[in-house]
């Protein structure tokens, strides 16, 4: 068990969050090839280090919350200050 | 330089225990050649059956295997060991009966005891949902030819003496998908069978060999930097389950894979009592006993990706709970270990398999939670693949092309357990 500081509630077990996914920039959906659009669907980093997430606070203030977890030791430190916790779309992160 | 592998046999054994001769090695280490004709990249159960149907289906035998870390050591050597082939869509059953026929003659051709015990297997339904999805997939086994039927409680408890299929309980099992081919192997006895007879081919194993760079250049590729040296080749072909996002970056290849841990744990043993591989959907848990009579358990994967292996609490405390509910018999067993896996999840359950933008840079990937029961068939198609240019009939349907495209293969009905 590791856990997530909620900027809304404070440091919380992760059994709380559910992960929402890696935060990457969307494609502007009026521009966006399919082959474009397809690739942020379903395409990932996947690193085996530091990554960018948004975690969903399910059991608690039920906002998108951004982090950065360290994916081998699931270390976890708030997103840097450029990289706002905003809302991914709801639709593609399951 | 080829040499012919010592024959097992019941005679030599004799010999050997009468002797106290040392067995010669399975398979030889080598120094790194400076070229080979095919690199395969991962030491596991699918790039050890591709390198090995490469030499003795294609004759392609100037192939190094290559991996960072021991023979076996991934998923080849974690996973719980279960085969079986009943899956939901048509492309799904085809391909993993194909991999059921190959475990079923494997041992005779390896001539290498892999103990294929074919006990049955049953994915129970704990609700109408999942019961009418077992339906679906035994109509669609059977149009396939493969052998799976919807039984009753009686029958299950028939079947499983342990099992409480009283209807009071939290999660009443309704019935179940029995798949009377389905079962399990020794996972350890699959990857040194398949090492030994590329070996004893011509196939080059290296471990302990990290690739840490792909050659890439004008969209093809030319060889394979390691901790060892350079290597040039045509062809290379990654097979590393969960590190298949991090080698397919060094060739500038994006896949749809996320790595999430898989925990599984066993107990203590004792006294053979199931016999059939048993599987609960909803309740995230698998059971079947190996012959040394303990009890293995899996579960879902970890709810969040990451490559870390570390067993956790949560994790033995729900699988405790949840197979206490189908057999409160056995709530005085002990658990002996616990340890994790790491699973290349796809958005569909289906596996990413065949060629890639890049030229020669072929992948075998994305085997989330089912894998090994893939390993034989996998390696005979990608061999196909790799010695042909042609991509067989029985993966079309799994390349990387199709999430660009929209044709994805929805094996989640029946590749999952609660993910």
């Amino acid at each position: 068990m590791f856990q997530i500081p909620c900027p809304y509630c404070g440091l919380r077990n992760v059994s709380e969050f559910r992960h929402a996914g890696e935060r990457r920039a969307r494609p502007d959906v009026r521009t966006a090839t399919r082959a474009q659009w397809r690739a942020y669907l379903y395409e990932q980093d996947n690193v085996a280090g530091w990554s960018a997430e948004s975690w969903y606070h399910a059991f608690g203030c039920r906002r998108f919350v951004g982090v950065e977890r360290h994916t081998v030791t699931n270390e976890v430190r708030p997103a840097t200050a450029s990289d706002e916790p905003g809302a991914p779309d709801p639709e593609t992160t399951s | 330089m080829r040499r012919r592998p010592a024959t097992y046999s019941a005679l030599g054994l004799v010999g050997r225990g009468l002797t106290h001769r040392e067995w010669p090695p399975a398979w030889r280490s080598h120094d790194l050649d400076s070229a080979y004709d095919v690199v395969v990249i991962g030491a596991g159960v699918h790039g050890l059956a591709a390198a090995y149907y490469l030499a003795a289906n294609h004759g392609v035998r100037n192939v190094a295997v290559l991996d960072k870390g021991y023979l076996g050591g991934g998923g080849s050597g974690r996973n719980t060991a279960i085969i079986r082939s009943n899956y939901l869509t048509p492309e799904g059953v085809r391909f993993y009966d194909r991999s059921v026929k190959l475990y079923e003659r494997l041992a005779s051709e390896l001539n290498f005891n892999v103990m294929f015990s074919q006990r049955g297997h049953l994915t129970l339904a704990h609700n109408d949902g999942s019961l009418r999805t077992m339906r679906w997939r035994a109509e669609v086994n059977k149009l396939e030819g493969v052998q799976s039927e919807v039984i009753g409680p009686a029958e299950i408890a028939r079947l499983v003496p342990f099992m409480d299929v009283s209807a009071d309980t939290r999660y009443p099992i309704l019935g179940a998908l029995y798949h009377p081919p389905g079962g399990t192997v020794r996972h350890d006895a699959v990857n040194w069978g398949y090492a030994r007879g590329a070996d004893a081919l011509g196939v080059q194993i290296h471990q302990n060999t990290e690739v840490v760079g792909i050659d890439v250049r004008d969209g093809r590729v030319h060889g394979v930097q390691t901790n060892r040296g350079y290597v040039s080749t045509p062809t290379v072909v990654s097979c590393t389950a969960g590190w298949s996002s991090l080698v397919s970056a060094l060739a500038g290849v994006r896949l749809p894979i996320s790595t999430h841990p898989l925990q599984a744990a066993v107990t203590e043993p004792v006294k053979m009592f199931l016999e059939t591989v048993v599987v609960s959907g909803t309740l995230h848990v698998y059971v079947s006993q190996t012959d040394r009579g303990e009890l293995v358990f899996g579960a879902s994967t970890d709810p969040y990706p990451s490559y870390s292996t570390r067993g956790s609490l949560e994790f033995t405390e729900e699988l405790a709970g949840h197979v206490l509910e189908l057999m409160p018999a056995i709530a005085k067993l002990r658990l002996l270990r616990q340890w994790a896996g790491l699973c290349d999840m796809t958005p569909d359950f289906s596996p990413v398999m065949g060629v890639t933008p890049v030229k020669g840079f072929l992948v075998d990937a994305g085997w989330g939670t089912y894998g090994f029961k893939a390993g034989p068939v996998s390696g005979e198609a990608m061999a196909e693949l790799v010695a042909t240019g042609r991509t067989p009939d029985i993966i079309a349907a799994f390349g990387l092309d199709r999430f660009a495209e929209g044709r994805l293969v929805g094996e989640k009905g029946a590749a999952a357990v609660g993910h």
